[in-house]
């Protein structure tokens, strides 16, 4: 077999009007002499992680030899399943500011809050009382009120004129309970930013809220999710078939986003088409709607080389993200293997 | 259970009390107009004392409201 057709097994083909060759053919049994069954050795030796580009709030990286089951489930965990800390229940004390308490009270939910997940236990039940162990509390009390001094005809900015006229959730202040004050001594639980505007204040309006924060899970509620988008793409792959002719090779390249495609100098001191970074494509099969370059380049995808992009709303550091994910992934997996033991154990029984 | 119980009250828990305090039948309104309160009665005509507006709003309970923040 040749290294060409076994490397040819691994892509996903980017034709003009469909994608051929989507579900991987190396399983056991379909090719006859070559043993596909799963092997921890061989997949230790396959699986490769790289991580690409790091920021305070996304991290990139390379997921590659997985199947795409493992890679999505992944995904979804991190998603839905990485739990966090946010506002649940709210009593509200008062709230004469134009916005309906229901509606205030969404929004206060929704702020991501920076408590440490791992700090807090879940709250037993729904109905449980609220425990210095599995709850948080903050408070909001905002009045807004005219200065005194400032001209109304002569000022128009409402900043000017009033004191809190704007409600952000850096207002919000934790009120620690019990142990709680050791406990987040130097991190004490605030918001992730500060300047979320809440409501807008007129003089004489207030809002007085308590609030108990909780922790949960994304499948839950939404607001519980620790990521802003957790996504992956395949790596794509731009194949050239031939030398592409020095009339055409400038369109070529510029049917590919900047930095794809560049051109260069052979030895020969000839001007030729080089892929220069096909990861920055955008697999637009731009350049298949051109019969010039019709049979000189094959697109296609790599099915095994997952591109993950996380980006962290700000309880988790980004990079602690995948690996909590993978915690939450094994520990769903031991409960499966736990549950299969006493199946097939009952079933020794029985038999 | 003796028979001769069976027909008397067993609640040990007091009834609650008659004289329940009512609440004050006059409220203080806040003008839609000047935002000055004025106590009113019932019976009484709806006017701000201070500017003589009509429109008057109730103003908001004192009692807590509990909000499930989903």
């Amino acid at each position: 077999m040749s290294q060409s057709n076994i490397e040819a097994r691994r892509h996903v083909q980017v034709l003009p009007e469909r994608v051929g060759n989507v579900a991987g053919s190396e399983f056991p049994g379909h090719y006859p002499g070559e043993d596909h069954s799963w092997n921890l050795e061989k997949f230790k030796k396959n699986l490769v992680t790289s991580v690409q580009r790091l920021t305070p709030s996304t991290v990139e990286f390379d997921l590659v030899g997985v199947d795409a089951s493992i890679a999505n489930a992944l995904r979804r965990v991190m998603i839905a399943e990485v739990p966090t800390i946010a506002i649940e229940e709210i009593y509200v004390w008062n709230n004469t500011s134009i916005m309906q308490d229901e509606v205030l009270c969404h929004r206060v939910g929704l702020v991501p809050l920076k408590v440490d997940p791992r700090s807090l236990k879940y709250r037993p039940s729904s109905h449980a009382q609220p425990h210095e162990t599995d709850t948080i509390v903050f408070d909001l009390q905002v009045r807004c009120d005219k200065i005194p001094g400032v001209d109304p005809k002569v000022e128009k900015d409402p900043k000017k004129l009033y004191y809190d006229s704007n409600v952000f959730t850096g207002m919000m202040k934790w009120q620690p309970s019990g142990d709680q004050g050791k406990k987040y001594k130097g991190k004490a639980p605030k918001p992730v930013d500060e300047d979320i505007l809440l409501v807008k204040l007129r003089p004489g309006q207030q809002v007085d809220l308590h609030c108990f924060a909780r922790k949960g899970v994304g499948a839950d509620h939404a607001k519980f999710s620790p990521v802003a988008t957790a996504s992956y793409r395949i790596l794509p792959q731009i194949t050239l078939r031939g030398p592409i002719p020095l009339e055409h090779q400038e369109k070529f390249q510029k049917c590919f986003p900047p930095g794809v495609i560049e051109l260069k100098k052979d030895e020969q001191g000839e001007q030729q088409v080089v892929v220069a970074n096909a990861r920055k494509d955008t697999v637009s099969r731009e350049v298949l709607r051109h019969p010039e370059f019709q049979d000189l380049v094959q697109l296609s995808r790599i099915r095994d080389h997952f591109i993950f992009s996380v980006e962290s709303v700000g309880q988790y550091q980004p990079e602690e993200l995948v690996p909590e994910a993978i915690k939450i992934l094994l520990s769903k997996i031991t409960a499966v293997e736990e549950g299969l033991d006493k199946l097939f154990s009952a079933d020794a029984q029985v038999a | 259970m003796s028979q001769q119980n069976r027909y008397t009250q067993q609640n040990p828990n007091p009834m609650p009390d008659r004289n329940i305090p009512k609440p004050p039948d006059t409220i203080e309104y806040i003008c839609g107009d000047c935002g000055a309160k004025t106590a009113m009665k019932p019976s009484e005509l709806i006017r701000c004392r201070e500017c003589g507006h009509r429109v008057m709003y109730k103003p908001r309970t004192t009692r807590i409201v509990q909000f499930e923040a989903r």
